[in-house]
């Protein structure tokens, strides 16, 4: 199998006012057409790691890599204009809050239509049609009306499957969704979880799913990086939970509450310096 | 016995928007009472009107017997019925240091010896001294929930309400806030209501638990029946289902 994408040694660092601050500390890894999960608390570098290879790191961020390609293109030594190009054409994101990441003051049908019509050419009535059958794909029961409907109109899951559909109009064939579905209610995540299942193994993209919650991950993905400080710690593939070896995954899994359970306290996770070594 | 606090019929409108539809419950002294739902449900609003910051239309709030009237709560009320948001940056003054925070409760009930009383909150809630001049944004998510927690605690009420007070955390730093919670109850003798939409938390932390659902309650059932899926309305049965996760 090739690989879609080719990560090696990514590092991403922020100079500031007191000192460099390492997000990223050479994380190594490769995506074929599969679900690889990248999970991690705040500040681990999980979504700093998605963002570098969508482009979108701040512009004040050192980024360097051994290796950073997609489908055999260089994505560092891209200008801008290229970057641009392959940005939600054939690499896509979905974010976590569609309340903040849609156009608050363009309808949904305009925004799907702009990013069609951003990487190709077709009619406005062509763009439209697409866009109505995208809107149906995500299973929005009336896709003409959702269409002309601000983002403020419409609830949290359907704004989130209005970026789903955004984001596969143009055919990606690498996906990073960060935190798709941490804003909305579980039965809601359930549903909008099934719909890009589907049109992932559908369309046979990669995807690349970044979130705090390695539960849901590793229920979702083929194999799942485990990040902490920067780095991963662990690499393991989905239903082998239950086999993490590293005591941040293992604490990371043990001191989630669950229905059913009687623990008081909690176990708590004890940092070790020697992890973020 | 009175319970500590009694609802009955409880309506919220939002201008035409029916937010809580004929509520009603009762909570224990001592008790630890959950209230699950979407959002949307009225879960939120449900505290928030026990708090006086939701427009009540009709049914009565009391507390230990005493009925409550109207949006004013006397300083009374907020001696024993205080609040903890779910937001730790949003709820605390991002220009003011905790010492300020801690003794802004002290100052408008008119509380003296404050130097100890701020030094023991702080304690309490695992914050060394260190933390007492410090401003929010020097401080983690987790460390300022302690301070809200603390700012609570200071006033030594008997009701505790808790709107999703450990959504915005990380799963490490939930667990730490969740047994910080516990141990202050038990300490204290509180009674919590908290809200919060993830059902290992609210069964972890209540005995009993109130499911809502488009502003109404829809089943009331205690945890041990919740998790051997002794429920009889269905929406109960969705939610637990979904809380499982994702399966193929």
């Amino acid at each position: 199998m090739s690989a879609l994408l080719t990560v090696e040694n990514l590092k991403v660092h922020y100079p500031t006012r007191s000192g460099l601050i390492q997000a990223v500390r050479g994380v190594s890894f490769t995506l074929g057409r599969e679900r690889l999960g990248i999970v991690g608390e705040s500040g681990s570098g999980k979504s700093q790691t998605g963002r570098a290879i969508m482009g979108l790191t701040a512009p004040q961020a050192l980024i360097s890599a051994d290796r950073l390609e997609f489908q055999g293109q260089d994505l560092l030594t891209l200008s801008p204009r290229e970057r641009r190009a392959l940005r939600g054409r054939r690499i896509a994101m979905i974010l976590q809050d569609p309340k903040y990441s849609l156009n608050p003051v363009m309808t949904i049908g305009r925004q799907i239509v702009e990013t069609l019509r951003t990487h190709e050419s077709v009619t406005k009535a062509e763009a439209k049609r697409r866009a109505l059958e995208m809107l149906e794909a995500v299973q929005i029961r009336d896709p003409e009306r959702v269409f002309g409907l601000y983002p403020h109109e419409v609830s949290g899951g359907m704004g989130q499957r209005a970026m789903i559909a955004m984001m596969l109009i143009c055919g990606p064939e690498l996906m990073i969704a960060d935190e798709p579905t941490s804003a909305l209610d579980v039965t809601v995540q359930l549903e909008v979880l099934n719909i890009l299942d589907g049109l992932v193994a559908k369309r046979g993209m990669g995807l690349i799913f970044v979130s705090h919650d390695l539960r849901l991950v590793s229920s979702f993905c083929d194999r799942v990086l485990v990040m902490y400080a920067g780095r991963v710690v662990e690499e393991l593939s989905s239903g082998a939970l239950s086999e993490a070896k590293h005591p941040y995954t293992r604490g990371l899994l043990d001191c989630v509450p669950k229905v059913g359970e009687s623990r008081h306290p909690l176990p708590v996770l004890d940092r070790k310096p020697e992890w973020a070594a | 016995m009175t319970p500590l606090l009694d609802i009955r019929d409880l309506n919220v409108y939002f201008d035409t928007y029916r937010a809580l539809d004929d509520v009603s419950l009762s909570v224990g002294k001592g008790e630890s009472f959950g209230l699950v739902g979407e959002s949307g449900s009225g879960k939120s609003t449900l505290l928030r009107a026990v708090a006086g910051l939701a427009p009540v239309a009709g049914g009565t709030i009391a507390v230990e017997g005493e009925e409550i009237k109207g949006r004013r709560r006397s300083r009374d009320f907020h001696r024993r019925v205080q609040m903890v948001f779910q937001d730790p940056y949003g709820s605390l003054h991002p220009r003011q240091t905790v010492d300020r925070q801690l003794l802004e409760p002290l100052a408008i009930h008119g509380i003296g010896d404050t130097e100890p009383r701020i030094r023991r909150a702080l304690d309490e809630v695992g914050l060394g001294p260190s933390f007492r001049f410090r401003f929010p944004h020097q401080m983690s998510g987790g460390q300022r929930q302690r301070v809200a927690i603390a700012r609570a605690l200071i006033l030594e009420p008997k009701i505790l309400l808790l709107d999703e007070p450990t959504s915005a955390l990380d799963a490490s730093v939930q667990a730490e806030v969740l047994n910080l919670l516990e141990q202050v109850r038990k300490e204290h003798g509180l009674t919590f209501i908290m809200v919060s939409h993830d059902l290992g938390v609210v069964t972890h932390l209540c005995e009993r638990l109130a499911v809502m659902q488009h502003g109404r309650v829809v089943e009331t059932l205690s945890s041990t029946d919740l998790a051997g899926g002794r429920m009889r309305a269905d929406y109960t049965r969705h939610l637990m289902t979904a809380s499982l996760g994702f399966a193929r």
